[in-house]
C-alpha cells in the first residue's frame, strides 16, 4: 500500500483525513483506488485526458511527476499538493 | 402581494442566497455555500424549485457540479461531471462549467451545461451524470466555430443556452467565437445564426460566424423574439427571420450599446433591459462615465430610456457580468443585478428606481431568481 498525503483542498472527500493508504502500481492506479473510496476525488486532481490539473502537483517522495503512468512501489509515498493558484 | 423571492448568487468565492420578503423590501443573506470555490452559475429548476444546481470549481481543483434537492440545504456532487470523452481527438478537457440550463418542461430531469472550453453537455438524470453532446462537440467545424483557446479572459466559452418553450428540440447557444448557433434536432446538428451581426474585431465585419454573443434571451410570451447583447451591440431577431436588427443603434451615443446582459420582460415582448458598459478605446467594461444606469426599451428597441434613479450619480464604476442580471415574474416586474464589486442592486418597479440590497460579497458572477420552495 502507498501512503498518500492529502492536501486541504481534498479533505472534504476523505472525511478530514490528511494521510490515507491506497493500492496501485502507478500514480493513476493509486488515484483510481482513492476514487473508489472517495468518489469524485480523482477528477478534481486529474482531467479526463489523464493530465494532472494545472495547479495541482504530485510528488513521489521528493520527485515531482506530471504523469499518471509513473510507477510506484509499496515503499513510495505519494504527496498531492494544491499549488499556487491566484488570489 | 407578490410571492417571497430568493436570489441565487454565484461568486468567485462561493454561493449565497439572498431572500426577500413578499414585498421585496427586506432582504437577508443566507450563506456562504462552497466558500472559496468558484461558482460560475447557480440555478433553480422551474420544474421543481427544490432542485438547485451549481457549477463549481476552484483555483486548484477540477470542475464539478453540485446538486441540491432540498432548496440548497444539502448538496451532492455529480458522480460524473461534464467531461469530454477520454482520448478525444482535440485533447480537450473541461476547465469549468459556465452556464447551467434546466431542460424543457416536457423533459423532467434533463439539464444542459455550457462549458469552457466551449462545449455542450447534457444530463438526463437531474445532473448526476453528464454526456458530451457529440453533434456540437464533435462537429466537423468545431475548431473553427469554437476554438478551445482564446475567448474571454477566463477562457473561451459557450456563454448561454436558450430553449424554445414550444419545442424541446429547438435550442440556441450564445458563444464567444461563433455567435449564435441554432439546432432544431436537440443538438444533433447546428448552424450559425448571425446575419447582420457585426464583428468589429475581424477583417470581414459581417462573417457567417466569429461573433461574440455575450447573452441571448427569448421573450417568455413570444419565444420567436430573440434578444441579444453582443460584444458589438444590442440586437433583436424575430423568427422565422434570419437577419438580426441592431436595435442598440438607438442608444445614446455617449453610452453606446456594449454590455454583457439583456433581460426581456416577463410578459411584454416589446420590453427589455440592458446594463451598458464602456466599450470604447481599451474597453474599460465599467459603467460609461462612472454613472451606472439600466436602459429600457418598451417598443422593441426603437427607443431606449435611461433608468438610473438610486444608482450613484457619479464615481460608480460597475461591471455586471453575463449571468449577473435577471428579472422576476412579479407585477410590477423586479430586476436584479450583481456587480463585480460584490454589490446586489434591486428594482421592484421595472427599473424606475434601484437600491442596493446586499454588499461586501466577492466578485459576483451570476444572479438568478428562484421561487421559494
Amino acid at each position: 500500500m502507498t501512503q498518500v498525503l492529502i492536501p486541504s483542498q481534498l479533505t472534504s472527500y476523505t472525511e478530514g483525513a490528511t494521510r490515507v493508504a491506497a493500492a496501485g502500481a502507478t500514480v493513476g492506479a493509486v488515484l483510481d483506488d482513492l476514487d473508489r473510496r472517495f468518489p469524485g476525488l480523482k477528477f478534481r486532481v486529474v482531467d479526463e485526458q489523464d493530465r494532472v490539473r494545472r495547479h495541482m502537483r504530485i510528488f513521489i517522495g521528493r520527485e515531482e511527476t506530471r504523469s499518471v503512468a509513473h510507477p510506484l512501489g509499496d515503499a513510495d509515498e505519494l504527496l498531492i499538493f494544491g499549488a499556487l493558484s491566484g488570489g | 402581494m407578490t410571492e417571497a423571492i430568493r436570489l441565487l448568487i454565484g461568486t468567485r468565492k462561493g454561493a449565497w442566497f439572498l431572500d426577500g420578503d413578499a414585498e421585496r423590501a427586506d432582504w437577508r443573506l443566507n450563506g456562504p455555500k462552497f466558500l472559496g470555490q468558484i461558482v460560475n452559475h447557480l440555478v433553480a429548476d422551474p420544474r421543481d424549485p427544490r432542485v438547485v444546481m451549481a457549477a463549481v470549481s476552484t483555483g486548484h481543483l477540477g470542475p464539478t457540479i453540485q446538486r441540491s434537492t432540498d432548496a440548497g440545504r444539502t448538496w451532492t456532487e455529480a458522480s460524473r461531471p461534464p467531461a469530454f470523452p477520454k482520448g478525444e481527438p482535440h485533447g480537450r478537457s473541461v476547465n469549468h462549467t459556465f452556464w447551467l440550463e434546466p431542460g424543457h418542461a416536457s423533459e423532467p430531469g434533463v439539464w444542459w451545461a455550457a462549458t469552457s472550453p466551449p462545449a455542450l453537455f447534457r444530463s438526463a438524470d437531474g445532473g448526476d451524470t453528464w454526456e458530451s453532446v457529440a453533434g456540437l462537440n464533435e462537429h466537423p467545424k468545431v475548431l473553427d466555430w469554437l476554438p478551445p483557446d482564446g475567448g474571454t479572459p477566463d477562457g473561451a466559452i459557450v456563454a448561454g443556452i436558450a430553449i424554445d418553450p414550444r419545442d424541446a428540440a429547438h435550442m440556441y447557444l450564445a458563444t464567444c467565437s461563433a455567435g449564435v448557433l441554432e439546432t432544431t434536432d436537440q443538438g444533433a446538428t447546428w448552424r450559425p445564426l448571425n446575419q447582420n451581426v457585426r464583428c468589429d474585431f475581424l477583417p470581414d465585419p459581417y462573417p457567417e460566424y466569429g461573433q461574440d454573443a455575450h447573452q441571448i434571451a427569448l421573450s417568455p410570451t413570444n419565444p420567436d423574439r430573440i434578444w441579444q447583447q453582443n460584444h458589438c451591440g444590442i440586437y433583436r431577431l424575430d423568427r422565422p427571420g434570419e437577419r438580426w436588427e441592431r436595435i442598440g443603434e438607438a442608444m445614446p451615443r455617449e453610452v453606446g450599446d456594449i454590455g454583457f446582459s439583456i433581460v426581456p420582460h416577463a410578459r411584454c415582448d416589446q420590453t427589455a433591459w440592458v446594463f451598458p458598459m464602456d466599450g470604447t478605446e481599451v474597453w474599460p467594461r465599467v459603467s460609461p462615465g462612472g454613472r451606472p444606469a439600466a436602459f429600457r426599451t418598451r417598443d422593441g428597441g426603437a427607443t431606449w430610456e435611461r433608468q438610473d434613479k438610486g444608482f450613484p450619480a457619479e464615481q460608480g464604476w460597475f461591471t455586471v457580468k453575463r449571468q449577473a442580471m435577471c428579472g422576476d415574474a412579479a407585477s410590477p416586474m423586479g430586476l436584479y443585478l450583481g456587480t463585480t464589486g460584490g454589490e446586489v442592486w434591486a428594482s421592484t418597479d421595472e427599473g424606475e428606481s434601484w437600491r442596493q440590497v446586499a454588499a461586501h460579497l466577492p466578485e459576483i458572477y451570476s444572479v438568478a431568481v428562484a421561487p421559494q420552495a
